[in-house]
């Protein structure tokens, strides 16, 4: 980026803060739409509304000081330094100024009035809307044992958290990863390249065990440990260990003592929904939303991480939360369509990837529920698929280092139909072929 | 420096300053293209950055890679100068490439 583009963003930086400080005062300013929580769903709501052609005002307030940033390479390229921060912008600073987008940013919204149609900020600014979207996300779920507020604890979900990890690494050798989720993966691949030694904590059995089937985890404990990551599972953490408030070792309840100077925390998120509890909903896991995104306070939408929603992929029929990128951007769609008199139900197939080393893992589909599974392909040649059913029909699928079964098996999955287990088994067999042939 | 001549869905065309060794997507996220969404953030694992490129232009590009045709397998509207913009390095010699955003799945 040029010397003068990197100006004019600080000084449109600036401008918005300024806004919010002159603004704060006594007088309740309105706008059409509020929108709290400025990460993919905030600010892809927010772009969706324009192109929309929506004319009213539009007000994003973010908690963090960044303009809207991809989260997932925080893991992954940011982490290992393979593309500076600027590079994840989601838009340019001046788009949001060109679209008429005011971002509020460094602001938290403590309280919402539904009846009143107002939103109040931490520093006191009150923001009346004709639509709320409630799209913030959630803080990552801190460990409750003692010792987690040690410095050197560390989770993975906004930059100011891997720039603290980045500042550390040269003073680090070891790291325990606590938690075999993707973000944990991730960050153990990364930390592994970058000449650490890496152990990661499994309570349960197997990594991924909350959504992936066995095969899958099986298939990335032996890669993390062919890498050298120390993955060890069905272990509990008892507490950190540390030194002047600096963290120094994981014991495990087992007494073992691994030595550590960096542990990265990864063990989900918590939605951030309290002050749409203290409006009056009764939700417990997020916000429960229609399939317009609606909750059941007016005007008042949900999207992203922090919705839970019922999504025809699910095999369960109450509502889900997903926390991912498709998730954002597609409720985002639903509710940006909503607003301007488009009333289409979210319906879309649900997507996720992961990038470990040099395998690349594509699912598609939600594979809870399943009650059969099928491994195309022989995991030992690091490219193969997992398809996950339930009563013959393919609910998901995930596809290592196999583009193709992914881009076939999501239609597969569309088409709903009971494929030929044997033919489906079969990795000479191209998915597609499994469709059903359109009646002459 | 450089320019890329982007033709958005509703057919108005944008001229937009290309530089560096960045890819074609984020060139064009960067130049306000609004309605490039490049989901994966360029790790060719969505299909949310297709474009149709001029066929003048084709042979100036690199092959692409196996993945990257399985990936526009997906998309309903590809043709035969369908490419993922992610996968495209920016460089000198691509200046004034046309390319079109293919329509919204």
């Amino acid at each position: 980026m040029t010397d003068w583009a990197w100006r004019s963003r600080k000084t449109n930086e600036q401008s918005w803060f300024c806004l919010i400080e002159t603004d704060g005062g006594d007088q309740m300013q309105h706008r059409d739409v509020v929108i709290v929580g400025a990460g993919h769903a905030g600010a892809q709501v927010a772009a969706l509304l324009r192109q929309n052609k929506f004319q009213g005002s539009i007000a994003v307030i973010g908690e963090e000081t960044e303009l809207p940033y991809e989260r997932p390479p925080l893991s992954k390229e940011y982490l290992s330094g393979a593309k500076e921060f600027d590079r994840l912008l989601l838009r340019s600073a001046g788009f949001w100024a060109e679209h008429n987008i005011e971002m509020l940013l460094g602001q938290r919204v403590v309280a919402v009035d539904a009846g009143a149609h107002r939103v109040t900020t931490a520093t006191g600014a009150e923001f009346g809307y004709g639509s709320l979207i409630w799209a913030t996300g959630g803080p990552p779920r801190k460990l409750t044992c003692a010792g987690s507020e040690l410095v050197g604890v560390h989770s993975v979900r906004n930059r100011a958290d891997v720039d603290r990890m980045i500042t550390e690494l040269d003073q680090t050798r070891n790291v325990v990863v606590i938690g075999g989720g993707y973000i944990g993966l991730e960050a153990a691949a990364v930390l592994t390249k970058l000449g650490k030694s890496v152990t990661v904590l499994e309570v349960q059995d197997r990594v991924l065990a909350r959504v992936a089937g066995e095969a899958l985890s099986r298939f990335f404990e032996t890669e993390h440990r062919a890498h050298g990551v120390d993955v060890r599972l069905g272990v509990a953490v008892d507490h950190l260990a540390g030194r002047d408030g600096k963290v120094t070792g994981v014991r495990l309840a087992d007494g073992t003592v691994l030595p550590a100077e960096m542990v990265i925390v990864g063990i989900g998120i918590i939605p951030a929904v309290g002050p749409l509890l203290d409006a009056g909903l009764k939700d417990v896991n997020g916000v429960n939303v229609d399939e317009f995104c609606r909750t059941k306070l007016p005007d008042v939408f949900a999207i992203g991480d922090c919705a839970a929603h019922i999504n025809k992929y699910a095999t369960t029929s109450g509502p889900i939360r997903l926390e991912s990128v498709q998730n954002a951007n597609d409720q985002a769609r639903v509710v940006a369509k909503y607003i301007v008199g488009q009333h289409e139900p979210y319906d879309a197939i649900p997507w996720f990837w992961s990038d470990q080393y040099d395998l690349k893992l594509q699912t598609v589909g939600l594979s809870g529920g399943y009650d059969d599974v099928v491994v195309r392909g022989d995991p030992a040649a690091r490219s193969f698929s997992v398809v996950y059913l339930k009563e013959g029909r393919i609910l998901a699928l995930d596809c290592l280092n196999l583009v193709r079964d992914y881009v076939q098996g999501k239609a597969l999955i569309k088409a709903n139909l009971k494929p030929d287990r044997a033919a489906l088994a079969d990795a000479a067999t191209p998915l597609k072929s499994l469709m059903p042939v359109a009646a002459a | 420096m450089g320019t890329l001549i982007v033709k958005n869905r509703a057919g108005d065309q944008l001229s937009i300053k290309a530089e560096g060794s960045r890819s074609l997507m984020e060139i064009m996220r960067e130049g306000g293209v609004e309605e490039i969404l490049a989901l994966c953030g360029g790790t060719c694992s969505c299909a949310t950055c297709h474009v149709i490129v001029d066929p003048e232009f084709m042979d100036r590009l690199e092959p692409m890679s196996a993945n990257e045709d399985e990936m526009l397998d997906s998309c309903e509207h590809r043709t035969p100068t369908s490419r993922l913009s992610c996968q495209i390095p920016y460089r000198d010699e691509l200046d004034g490439l046309g390319l079109a955003i293919a329509q919204d799945e």
